[in-house]
């Protein structure tokens, strides 16, 4: 049951990209496309459940056994995230070359994704557990494919709207992604933690 | 202390090392098979991603020229020079299909604003495009004709289309770098790729019977067929109402330049080229006499051969033919040819 409210709060209520602004950079350059956003979001997801994992296992048998978790986390888990990033780049591009094309620069991003470091860090900080950890990792990257998904839904809707010309482009964007966070703050009264 | 520096850097270089394998491992499981060529050819292009071939960077262009979606000479950055570079390594004869020759556009259309009237004065957007859905496909008399509105203009990346102040869209062959972009641009499909260098052309795209033609526009091609005849290169054929040049055959004689009756069929007719004999090479064979396909050469064997300069046409067939390559074919000649008409 908390596991379950763990994974509804970070997807909705602290929605890293939201709530906790993490991510913003793929949240507004890969969002012009419902179907590329939300692979976008299903490649995030699957790189951040499996840093989840690999993480706390860094943390927990060599980091903290050795008491280096203060200063070695950030390099260790840049690792572990770039190395999966690249991984699943390669995985794409065997697999499905048009949505590696699609994705372009975006994908080698995913490695600098504040959302993704953001994650392992506040697993650490909150002293998640291994399967914790995990749901965490997978509902944050749920919360990222929910947004930018929904960023590129209203993106696409307003192509054709008539936007006045000096808010065309980026500050549409920007007033969207707004308004999106404040509608997702209302989800906040849904549970109580 | 020393020893917390040393777990740390043990403990990331076996992370480190274990990433390493796992990804080593990764990539020759997922290795995607890429075509050699679009790496040879990325590496020969200029490198600046600047967009202006029309695709995202230069990796988009070398896979599409690889694909064979855009042409050799497309990245107006390298040129002709890297042009070559790229049908070097794609196997291709010197460039875009034609002959050996760099291949570049030409507007096939010279009635302009005197030749061919305007039904009725166009004053709306400024081009060819939006001209074109007007009734009777513009104002122009005739619906094939160049507009001269310059949607070409605008699309070209090498700013080698200009408007003459008759209404007619000019490529300067020169500067034209052969990426058809005004070919797909152009509404009435009027302008062509020809080799680069070819001097004789058929200056007209319109289709329809002669007499249509003829009420239209004053240099049509009104499907005579005097071309045709006057070819001895079996060069030109009327096709559709409209003539048309065999580049690989023609021979740039202008035998059909002179023939038209509709001054359609372009050529520089004061300064088309004429054999010379080199004496001194010249062995005296008539092999050039018994080839000429105009008698313009006369002269027995063992004697000095002489070419005809009032009938020789340029067209060099002698200069091929001759086994010690002793006859060269210079520029321009000084006009002789009485029956010759003004140059449209």
């Amino acid at each position: 049951m908390e596991l379950l409210l763990l994974f509804i709060s970070t997807v909705l209520i602290n929605n890293f990209v939201l709530s906790r602004f993490l991510g913003i950079c793929p949240f507004l350059g890969v969002s012009k496309k419902l179907e590329v956003a939300f692979s976008m979001g299903l490649a995030a997801t699957f790189v951040m459940t499996l840093s989840a994992i690999a993480t706390w296992l860094i943390q927990h048998y060599i980091l903290m056994p050795f008491g280096m978790e203060r200063f070695l986390q950030y390099v260790a888990f840049i690792l572990v995230i770039a190395s999966l990033v690249q991984f699943v780049e390669m995985f794409l591009k065997k697999n499905s070359p048009a949505l590696y094309q699609s994705l372009g620069i975006f994908l080698p991003l995913i490695t600098t994704n504040c959302a993704i470091l953001g994650l392992a860090l506040l697993s650490a900080l909150n002293g998640y557990g291994l399967v914790t950890s995990t749901v965490f990792g997978f509902g944050a990257g749920v919360g990222f494919t929910l947004a930018i998904s929904a960023m590129a839904g209203l993106r696409e809707a307003m192509e054709f709207g008539d936007v006045p010309v000096p808010f065309k482009g980026v500050p549409i964007t920007l007033i969207t992604a707004a308004i999106m966070s404040m509608a997702f703050l209302g989800f906040s009264g849904l549970i109580a933690m | 202390m020393d020893n917390t520096v040393l777990i740390a850097v043990v403990s990331m270089g076996a992370i480190g090392v274990f990433f390493a394998a796992f990804l080593a491992f990764a990539s020759t499981k997922f290795a995607v098979e890429e075509d050699p060529r679009v790496e040879a050819v990325q590496s020969i292009l200029p490198g600046a991603n600047c967009g202006a071939c029309g695709q995202a960077g230069c990796s988009n262009f070398a896979a599409a020229v690889v694909a064979g979606e855009v042409p050799v000479y497309g990245c107006p950055v390298g040129g002709s020079e890297t042009g070559d570079k790229i049908a070097e390594i794609l196997g291709m004869e010197g460039s875009g299909g034609s002959g050996g020759k760099k291949a570049v556009a030409k507007v096939m259309c010279n009635g302009d604003d005197e030749k061919c009237k305007n039904k009725y004065r166009y004053i709306g957007v400024q081009d060819c495009v939006a001209a074109s859905r007007m009734a009777g496909g513009g104002p122009k008399a005739c619906e094939y004709g160049c507009l001269g509105l310059g949607t070409c203009v605008g699309v070209c990346p090498v700013d080698a289309i200009t408007i003459s102040e008759d209404g007619l869209a000019v490529i300067d062959e020169e500067k034209c770098i052969g990426c058809e972009k005004c070919v797909a641009a152009c509404p009435k499909n009027v302008i062509r790729m020809v080799p680069y260098g070819q001097q004789v052309h058929v200056m007209c795209n319109n289709p329809e019977p002669g007499k249509i033609v003829r009420k239209k526009c004053e240099v049509g091609c009104i499907a005579c067929k005097k071309c045709e005849k006057a070819c001895k290169f079996d060069a030109i054929h009327v096709e559709g109402n409209l003539a048309k040049i065999d580049y690989e055959k023609c021979t740039e004689c202008m035998e059909c330049v002179k023939a038209c009756p509709t001054y359609t069929i372009v050529g520089d007719l004061e300064n088309r080229k004429i054999a010379r004999i080199l004496e001194d090479k010249c062995i005296k064979c008539t092999i050039c006499k018994k080839n000429c396909p105009f008698e313009a050469i006369e002269g027995e064997v063992k004697q000095p051969h002489r070419v005809l300069e009032d009938i020789c046409v340029g067209c060099g067939v002698c200069y091929e033919k001759c086994p010690k390559d002793a006859i060269e074919m210079i520029g321009s000649k000084v006009e002789k040819n009485k029956n010759s008409k003004e140059v449209v």
